[in-house]
C-alpha cells in the first residue's frame, strides 16, 4: 500500500526562505508520527505543506496519492489541519462554525452535532459566539470541526496547547479512534510527555530537515478492522484522484 | 459551485447580521456622504436636483469600498483564511457567494440612498425600470469587481489603504454609466438612459466571468 505521506528531498519556500530544506518523511495508513524540534525547525511548515497550504517547489511530495509538486490544492478537502489559529468565525456560534465546515464538504449536519457532543460542546457553549469563547474552548470547537469532517489525514500542530487535562485525554482518545477508522496522524509537539505516548514514531526536525527518528510509545492496541480508509473517505466525498 | 456559493453567501450574511457593521457603519457613512456633498453644492434646489444622480453614485461607490473591506476582513485572520482554503469549497463558489453577499448589502444601501435623495433633493424617478435595471447591473459589477480586488489585496498588510486606490479607478465606468442612466431616469428620458446600460452590462459580465476564473489563483497568491 502506498504511504499516506511520502516526502523525498522536499523543498518548500516561504517567500525566499526555505521553510523545508529537503525533507525526507514517510507516513503509512493508520500510523501516528510525532514531529519534534525547536522553534523554527520546520514542524509547522511540514504540516502546512502536507495540507497543501505551502507549495512544494522541488523534490518528491505525495499526500494521499496527490502529487503536491504539480497540484497542491486538491488534497485539501481530505486533510484536517488543527493549526495555531482556530479557523473560526467569531460572530458564528460553535455549532454554526462546525456545521459550516461539514456542509462545505457536502456531509450531513448530523456529523457536526455528534462531534460537538463528543467534544463536550453542549448547552450554552454550543450556541455561544466563537468570539466569546476561551482559547481552550475555541480549540475544542476547531477540533470538533476536524472530527466532523472525518479527514483521512489529521495534521495537528501543537494540539495540546490551551487544552485542560480532560480535553487532552479526550484528544488522545480521538486520535486512537481516528486510527481505528483508518486515518493517519502527523502531529507536532513541544510536549513530548503528552505526544510521544500516542506515537508510533517520533521524528526530529531542525533547519527545515528531518534530523532523526526513533520509535514512539503508542500504547493503543488496534484490534478493530479499519472501516473508512483514506480511499474510502475520498470516494465518499466524491474524489477521483486520491489513491 | 452553486451549493458552495449559497453556503458562503449565507455565512457572510449571517456574520454581517450579527456584527451589524453594514447597519451601523456603512449605511450611516453613505448617508453622511450624501449630506456632505449636498452641503458642498449649496442650498440652490435646481443645482441639487441636477447633481442628485452623481451624488447618489459617489456615495454608493465610497460605501462599496467599505462593504468590500468588511467582506475581506471576515477572512483576514490566519485561521479563517486557511480554514476557507482547506474547506473544500470551490474558489468560484467562494467568489460568487461573497459577491452575492456584498451585492445584497449594496441593494439595500441603494434603497436607503434612493430614499435619501428623494427626501433631501426632492427628486422623483420617472423611468423606474431604467433606474432599477441600472442599479441591478451596477450592483453585479460593483460586487464582482470589488470582491476580486479584495482578494488581490487580502494578504497585504496595507490592504485597507491600498484597496480604495486599486478599486475606485476600476469602478469609474460604473460611476459614469450609473449616474447618466439615473439622470435620464430622473428626467424621464428612457432612450438616452438606455444607452448607458451598454456600459454596465459588459462591465458586470466581464467581472463576473473574470472573478469565477481568477478568484482561486488570487486567493492562493494572497
Amino acid at each position: 500500500m502506498a504511504p499516506v505521506v511520502h516526502f523525498r528531498a522536499a523543498v518548500a519556500l516561504a517567500g525566499r526562505f526555505p521553510a523545508l530544506a529537503g525533507v525526507d518523511l514517510s507516513l503509512d495508513q493508520g500510523e501516528v508520527v510525532v514531529v519534534v524540534g525547536a522553534n523554527g525547525a520546520g514542524k509547522t511548515s511540514l504540516l502546512r505543506a502536507c495540507a497543501g497550504l505551502l507549495p512544494v517547489t522541488s523534490g518528491e511530495a505525495t499526500v494521499l496519492g496527490v502529487d503536491l509538486t504539480t497540484d497542491h490544492t486538491s488534497v485539501r478537502r481530505y486533510v484536517g489541519l488543527l493549526g495555531h489559529a482556530a479557523p473560526l468565525y467569531d460572530e458564528l456560534s460553535a455549532a454554526e462554525n462546525v456545521q459550516f465546515a461539514v456542509r462545505a464538504l457536502g456531509l450531513p449536519v448530523a456529523g457536526a452535532n455528534e462531534a460537538l457532543e463528543r467534544l463536550g460542546l453542549t448547552g450554552r457553549l454550543r450556541t455561544t459566539p466563537a468570539g466569546r469563547l476561551s482559547a481552550g474552548q475555541r480549540r475544542r470547537v476547531a477540533l470538533a470541526a476536524l472530527v466532523a469532517r472525518r479527514p483521512a489525514l489529521w495534521l495537528l500542530d501543537e494540539p495540546h496547547a490551551g487544552l485542560d487535562a480532560t480535553s487532552r485525554a479526550l484528544l488522545g482518545q480521538l486520535i486512537a479512534e481516528a486510527i481505528v477508522d483508518g486515518a493517519s496522524v502527523l502531529l507536532s509537539s513541544h510536549e513530548p510527555e503528552l505526544s510521544v505516548p500516542l506515537a508510533d514514531r517520533v521524528v526530529s526536525m531542525g533547519g527545515g530537515r528531518v534530523t532523526g527518528e526513533e520509535p514512539g510509545g503508542r500504547r493503543v492496541t488496534l484490534t478493530a478492522v479499519p472501516t473508512a480508509g483514506p480511499a474510502a473517505t475520498a470516494r465518499a466525498a466524491g474524489a477521483t484522484h486520491v489513491a | 459551485m452553486w451549493h458552495d456559493a449559497v453556503l458562503v453567501a449565507g455565512k457572510d450574511l449571517r456574520i454581517e447580521a450579527r456584527a451589524r457593521v453594514a447597519l451601523w457603519q456603512v449605511v450611516p457613512f453613505a448617508v453622511l456622504v450624501l449630506v456632505l456633498l449636498a452641503f458642498a453644492i449649496g442650498p440652490d434646489q435646481a443645482s441639487l436636483r441636477h447633481a442628485a444622480p452623481g451624488i447618489f453614485w459617489v456615495a454608493l461607490l465610497f460605501s462599496t469600498v467599505l462593504a468590500i473591506q468588511r467582506s475581506v476582513a471576515v477572512e483576514s485572520g490566519e485561521g479563517t483564511r486557511d480554514g476557507l482554503r482547506l474547506s473544500g469549497i470551490d474558489p468560484a463558489g467562494i467568489f460568487l457567494g461573497k459577491a452575492a453577499a456584498v451585492g445584497l448589502q449594496l441593494l439595500v444601501l441603494q434603497l436607503v440612498l434612493w430614499a435619501g435623495i428623494t427626501f433631501l433633493f426632492d427628486v422623483r424617478v420617472h423611468v423606474v425600470w431604467l433606474a432599477v435595471t441600472a442599479s441591478l447591473l451596477a450592483t453585479v459589477g460593483l460586487a464582482c469587481a470589488g470582491v476580486l480586488y479584495g482578494a488581490l489585496s487580502a494578504g497585504l498588510r496595507v490592504r485597507d489603504t491600498l484597496l480604495p486606490l486599486l478599486v475606485l479607478p476600476v469602478l469609474a465606468p460604473v460611476l459614469l454609466a450609473g449616474s447618466k442612466a439615473w439622470e435620464a431616469a430622473l428626467n424621464g428620458n428612457a432612450a438616452s438612459g438606455g444607452q448607458w446600460l451598454k456600459i454596465l452590462i459588459p462591465f458586470a459580465v466581464i467581472y463576473l466571468v473574470v472573478g469565477v476564473v481568477l478568484y482561486g489563483p488570487l486567493q492562493e497568491a494572497a
